[in-house]
């Protein structure tokens, strides 16, 4: 089991290659508004994620998902 | 007061500017006459149809005209009621029995469109717990009938073998999962890898649909599609069609081997609580699929027109969605949304229609100029078509 925090530098370190913008990524950065990720984009990313952790994020949890905190916390909790 | 349709404000404007050049509107057009499959008048011009699904070019049929006109000669223009009470006539019976023997399958439950047969058969197979497990690149109908049924819903990159078979392992263990896949991709007329992703959704303990409304009647040796071109068809639990591709209608359609099927006509919701459709449909419907099972020649001439018009189309220069015909559908990728439009406006000028698909329908964010052939197409306009593309390409500077 990893911490809350070791979670967020390796999701922060998988943003990174998909912040085209190079802006300073908080917790409450957007995905949609903030780093202005399309759907593909967000299906690449979300396909990272997945394997970096070996969990699945779907659709429906996708949808509630709108910030990089509420990622980091949805992806603790799965246990990764 | 919140204007509910203000959300789409984007859509109207861009509509807007689009349309204040002058140019025709690709999506209002009006088919006045229909002489063929493969002919037409619009506005006023006769035009060649490169955009109909009419694969097989059955809705002119003899017969199957005169079966149409038959039914409703006799059974009347509509059944007015739902298939599990008073909408189950004789031809409903007739043409579920041609479905199960052109698929050799035991059940066949046919519903008003492709789009419900999808909606219905999904979200009454996959409930709120279970794991549906599908191509990012699905038709619409797939991820509604997904939203309908309240599934989890996992999407894995277009066709990636690999990405469907982590995302199986990682489903938790006993929930129940159904792997969603198309024979044929409607917008790049690309072919799945059936073979190798039917084994892996096996091998995982998962179901298996497959959507085969665009394979239908020419793919595969008795036309039954994809699946039965890569020799896995006994292994699909449910294949989805439409009769409003190569069958010429309209309707839509599950088959099946599964022993409990039958049991779905009560509990799918898009199959009950809809009328069914009318008696004239089932007719040509029915009448339409038993003719298809004897349609080798016009398979072998649709094959032909595909790979004449894909090596002619990449000839011009053109870019095209898949390296090699793989169906009856050439996508022409545009390089933007205004060329594709000024370019689908130069072709129906020259007398030609195709579709233009654009975002968010299209994979990728492409434009597209959607081919769809036809079996009754002849090789002279084949040229025709292609002598159209190149006029067109030239004017709006998208060949050179």
């Amino acid at each position: 089991m990893t911490t809350r925090s070791e979670t967020d530098a390796r999701v922060k370190a998988l943003i990174e290659p998909f912040n085209k913008k190079g802006i300073a990524v908080v917790d409450d950065t957007r995905f949609a508004q903030d780093l202005e990720w399309d759907s593909l984009t967000v299906l690449d990313f979300v396909a990272t994620v997945e394997d970096e952790f070996d969990i699945l994020i779907t659709m429906n949890q996708q949808a509630e998902i709108e910030n990089v905190g509420q990622l980091v916390a949805a992806v603790a909790e799965m246990g990764a | 007061m919140t204007d509910l349709l203000s959300k789409f404000d984007a859509l109207i404007a861009q509509r807007e500017e689009l349309l204040s050049t002058g140019m025709t509107d690709p999506f209002n057009l009006v088919m006045e006459r229909v002489e063929s499959p493969t002919v037409a008048i619009c506005n006023g011009k006769r035009t060649i149809l490169l955009g109909t699904y009419n694969y097989m070019g059955m809705t002119f049929d003899p017969d199957v005209i005169a079966a149409g006109k038959q039914a409703l000669d006799e059974y009347g223009s509509g059944t007015t009621g739902s298939r599990v009470l008073n909408g189950t006539y004789a031809g409903h019976k007739a043409c579920e029995e041609a479905l199960k023997t052109f698929y050799a399958m035991d059940h066949a439950m046919v519903f008003a469109t492709g789009y419900q047969a999808n909606l219905g058969i999904i979200s009454t197979l996959a409930g709120k717990d279970d794991y549906i497990i599908l191509d990012i690149d699905s038709h619409a109908s797939i991820y509604d009938g997904c939203a309908l049924g309240n599934a989890n819903i996992v999407p894995f990159r277009h066709n990636d073998v690999e990405a469907l078979e982590k995302r199986l392992k990682r489903v938790p263990e006993g929930a129940g999962k159904l792997v969603v896949l198309e024979g044929v991709y409607s917008m790049l007329g690309d072919v799945a890898p059936l073979k190798e992703m039917v084994a892996v959704a096996k091998a995982a303990g998962a179901m298996v649909l497959v959507d085969e409304a665009h394979s239908m009647g020419f793919i595969g040796e008795n036309g039954r599609g994809v699946a039965e071109a890569q020799g896995v068809i006994d292994d699909v639990d449910f294949i989805i069609g439409t009769f409003s591709k190569s069958v010429g209608t309209v309707g839509g359609f599950c088959v099946s081997n599964h022993p409990k099927f039958e049991i779905l006509r009560l509990v799918c919701r898009p199959y009950v609580f809809t009328a069914s459709l009318p008696p004239s449909v089932v007719a040509t419907a029915a009448t339409s699929i038993l003719k298809l099972m004897q349609g080798a020649d016009k398979r072998a001439h649709l094959w032909d027109n595909s790979r004449k018009l894909h090596a002619g189309l990449k000839a011009l220069g053109f870019q095209l969605g898949t390296e090699t015909p793989q169906s009856a559908i050439i996508a022409v990728i545009m390089p933007n949304l205004e060329q594709g439009a000024a370019m689908w406006e130069a072709l129906l000028h020259e007398g030609l229609y195709v579709n233009l698909a654009r975002p968010p329908a299209t994979p990728a964010n492409m434009t597209l100029l959607r081919c769809s052939l036809c079996a009754e197409h002849s090789a002279d306009q084949v040229d025709q078509i292609l002598k159209m593309f190149e006029a067109a390409g030239r004017a709006t500077h998208i060949i050179s």
